[in-house]
């Protein structure tokens, strides 16, 4: 019988395609299997909802005593609630389940993963995919529409686009993140809740105006983890407000290539930690 | 390279390197040779029995075999491909089985998971018809189809497994204990099934079990393998010999009596109760010893027991082993 | 006695997780510092909320971070265990033991609550005292009372905790009950917010639930809002809802073991 029916196409290109369906086809089952408990499914998505609500609820009621934080109104302080959670609600929704790395190298489910004609990274980053996690997509859009209403920004078709933009290359660096704090497991296989310091962490601090924190603190998220990409200067360019660290105008639009950036970083470690994965097999 | 082998072992190493505790803080490093160069060839069609005691590289073969692990030294083939530089390519010429290991979607229909492996595997419609009807058919599998995994008996769903290990018409088939934990009936079906597979399609299997008898009902040739060494490769008779192995009679009697004697070829090793233990070479036949001990001693039931591979292999590797010196005894395919 | 054995076995079965309780203690720190940054903006423009100074806010952030592990405020902490042997069926050979089942996990969840506040704790809670000015007492007394009242918080929430596992006997994915019961343990026990610092009666309804006595009550005794009546309400507070929850905890096993036996296991 024939095995080799389908030619072989090379290339990087053909590869990343070839990954993209493979992952298509494990979230659909993933989908389906999730359908299988309908009402834990809607429960779960609710729960979801909720638990990325509360943070919210918490800067409610910040703001139930006060006017202002950090010199920012509440329309202002839900825009940056908005952006960080948007985007790290859909990084969470397409690779959310990679910390489970660890817990798979450790049990040795991996190896099967590595048995498929398929990258391990496209198995690995569909694992456990899970619509409930639209929950906190759907929370983010809520306060995100909230406070454009009551800001007072002029939407621009420039406007609209940087939005947008900023949203989507924010969700491309926290992917970066999710996919290097995976590929630390490979050495460090509990080191799990690390990665959620710079997600969840990350996100957090990202809810709040920068002018909150200390300098130092600020310079580390621009320079050395540099999250303040994801929301906080963009963000703060449509509200008109300057940045505590008086960067440069043009740094507002790096988001994307910082992402771009982290994504290739990113990219290196997974390979680097595979590749010691295969070699060390633990 | 030789015509007709498909897989290809020349020198074949791995080398861990761990770290070890020494005092309360201080770790050491050491070098471990998990598998300490080892050469063989299967011939394609072939059914091969490997095994082993736990911890003795038996399974970082495999995972070097399969592409999981990049080996530190040696050279591998499998149908001509460098399994650590092109594991995707040889993942769909290659069946992997590993007994406590699933790959069936735990919440969906059995056939949801064959549906999954003919779009990853991009097999080709009728290919894919073709041995889904075949495997439906030899593994009894109809009835099972629309049920979801996590229904299956465990029986039921190793039958399912090795389906979804076929359907890509692997050249090689690797099973890891695929009959462990099964009941008889299941064992027998799993067995037969492997039997057909290899007798209509030519397929290669290589099969590490624990259960010999997987071995005595497939495999004209097992190889042995010993702290990442291979000490064995040949027929299972002829390691049956080369172990001197014994096989044991048990029997029970009426009532508490003195050791067996006077039945020639056999020893008692043990006595416990009316039950007794008679040691003989595993190459002489038992029917000659049960009737001698029928005709002499009030009889009320019997058993015969296989030698344990575990013993047959530490009977190879003890020093004054009869058959010359270790590590390689046989190096003669059957 | 079986039970100082099983605390104790718990005990070391997490202490020999080094790699994850050392990042445990990073993830800890970094949300510290985030969380201290924005009560500081808080406390900022209003100085006194909920009666706290600058530095008892500091130090309840601090003290949060610092319990969040021992005293399981995301409700976590090995009860999911319990959950699935109740699903598999196992628990059936649990319930004859002669070791009462209740008894066995709450000692195996003081154990594990007497690492994680050591090991996950102690880091967190020095790294805040270095970068802030955090009001920690310097009497040896209020840091005994204030061990006291987390042994209390810890049993309150275990008795939570093993509710909700329960639960599992009757729901068939106690998944979404779970995560139902971290969020309000989140909410009401101060983790969001300091209870006191919520507005009006909310605030005050909040300081009444058993949640309270997880996080609010033990840190009030460490920053010295809670002292002679107050503190001994407060302990008398926390036992009490430890009481009626464990009991009510032994009724919902009662009518688990009266469902297993009808079943047969």
């Amino acid at each position: 019988m024939a095995s080799e029916a389908v030619p072989e196409r090379s290339g990087r290109a053909a590869e990343v395609a070839h990954g993209l369906r493979a992952y298509g086809l494990i979230v659909r089952m993933w989908i389906r299997s999730t359908l299988a408990y309908r009402t834990s499914f809607v429960l779960m998505a609710l729960g979801n909802f909720a638990a990325s609500a509360l943070d919210f609820v918490a800067i409610v009621l910040m703001f139930s005593q006060i006017d202002a934080l950090g010199g920012f109104t509440l329309p202002e302080v839900a825009f940056l609630y908005g952006t960080a959670t948007l985007s790290l609600g859909l990084a969470d929704l397409l690779l959310g389940s990679m910390d489970r790395l660890g817990s798979r190298v450790r049990d040795g489910t991996l190896d099967t993963l590595l048995l498929r004609p398929v990258p391990v990274f496209a198995q690995v980053a569909a694992d456990r995919f899970a619509l409930r996690r639209l929950g906190r997509i759907g929370q983010a859009l809520l306060v995100l529409g909230w406070s454009v209403t009551r800001l007072d920004v002029d939407w621009t078709a420039g406007r609209v686009l940087l939005a947008v933009v900023t949203a989507l290359s924010g969700a491309a660096i926290f992917a970066a993140v999710f996919t290097a704090g995976a590929a630390f497991q490979f050495w460090a296989q509990d080191a799990a809740e690390v990665q959620n310091s710079f997600t969840y962490g990350g996100t957090t601090m990202l809810q709040y105006p920068p002018t909150v924190f200390a300098k130092d603190l600020v310079r580390g998220v621009t320079f050395l983890v540099p999250l303040a990409f994801v929301n906080w200067l963009p963000a703060l360019r449509l509200m008109g407000r300057p940045d505590p660290l008086g960067l440069p105008g043009w740094a507002d639009f790096l988001g994307p290539a910082v992402a771009a950036l982290m994504c290739a970083g990113a990219g290196l470690a997974w390979r680097h930690g595979l590749r010691a994965y295969r070699s060390t097999g633990s | 390279m030789t015509a007709g082998q498909l897989i290809e072992v020349d020198g074949l190493e791995k080398v861990f390197s761990v770290r070890r505790k020494a005092g309360r803080l201080r770790r050491v490093r050491h070098e471990v040779r998990a598998v300490d160069g080892i050469t063989f060839q299967v011939p394609r069609g072939e059914m091969v029995g490997y095994i082993g005691p736990n911890g003795a590289g038996k399974s970082t073969t495999i995972k070097m075999l399969t592409g999981i692990l990049v080996p530190s030294g040696g050279r591998l083939r499998i149908a001509g491909i460098d399994p650590a530089r092109e594991r995707t390519r040889l993942a769909r010429r290659i069946g992997v089985v590993f007994g406590q290991r699933t790959t069936l979607w735990w919440d969906l229909p059995l056939k949801d998971s064959y549906e999954l492996v003919r779009r990853m595997y991009r097999v080709p419609d009728a290919v894919y018809r073709t041995n889904l009807d075949r495997c439906t058919e030899l593994l009894d599998l109809g009835p099972l189809l629309d049920v979801p995994v996590r229904q299956l008996s465990l029986g039921q769903r190793m039958r399912g497994d090795i389906a979804a290990a076929l359907l890509h018409d692997p050249e090689v088939l690797y099973l890891d204990e695929p009959t462990i934990g099964l009941d008889v009936v299941s064992k027998a079906k799993v067995r037969s099934f492997l039997r057909e597979v290899n007798a209509e399609r030519g397929t290669t299997v290589l099969l590490t079990t624990h259960d010999l008898t997987d071995i005595e009902q497939l495999c004209r040739r097992v190889m042995v393998i010993d702290h990442g060494r291979l000490v064995y490769d040949g027929s299972l008779d002829g390691l049956r010999a080369a172990g001197e192995g014994e096989r044991t009679l048990v029997v029970d009697l009426e009532r508490e009596l003195p050791p067996i004697q006077d039945v020639p070829g056999a020893r008692v090793v043990k006595v416990e109760g009316p039950r007794q233990w008679l040691a003989f070479p595993a190459a002489q036949s038992a029917a000659p010893l049960v009737t001698a001990v029928a005709e002499r001693y009030p009889l009320v039931d019997l058993s015969l027991r296989e030698p344990e591979i575990e013993g047959v292999i530490a009977r190879l590797y003890r020093p004054s082993a009869a058959l010359g010196s270790p590590p390689t005894l046989s190096a003669d395919p059957p | 006695m079986w039970y100082t054995a099983v605390a104790a076995g718990s005990f070391r079965r997490y202490a020999t997780y080094r790699i994850a309780t050392a990042a445990g203690v990073f993830t800890n720190t970094v949300f510290g510092f985030v969380i201290a940054y924005t009560y500081l903006a808080l406390w900022a423009e209003r100085p006194h909320l909920g009666g706290y100074d600058r530095a008892q806010a500091l130090t309840f952030v601090w003290t949060a971070q610092a319990l969040l592990a021992a005293s399981a405020l995301l409700f976590g902490g090995g009860l999911d265990e319990l959950q699935t042997r109740i699903r598999s069926g196992d628990i059936a050979v649990d319930l004859y033991r002669p070791a009462d089942l209740q008894l066995w996990w709450l000692a195996a969840d003081l154990g594990r609550a007497g690492f994680q506040l050591i090991g996950r704790g102690v880091a967190p809670m020095a790294v805040g005292a270095l970068f802030f000015p955090l009001d920690l007492p310097a009497d040896p007394a209020t840091w005994l009372l204030f061990l006291l009242s987390v042994a209390l918080g810890v049993v309150v929430s275990f008795a939570l905790r093993y509710l909700v596992s329960l639960a599992s006997f009757w729901l068939l994915d106690g998944a979404g009950l779970a995560l139902i019961a971290g969020l309000a343990c989140m909410f009401f026990s101060g983790m969001v917010l300091p209870l006191r610092a919520f507005p009006g009666s909310l605030g005050e309804v909040a300081q009444l639930l058993p949640w309270a006595a997880i996080l609010q009550v033990p840190t009030d005794v460490l920053i010295g809002a809670r002292s002679g009546a107050s503190l001994l309400r407060g302990l008398a507070f926390q036992a009490a809802w430890g009481v009626a929850l464990l009991a009510l905890g032994r009724l919902v096993q009662a009518a688990a073991t009266r469902k297993v036996v009808v079943q047969g296991g």
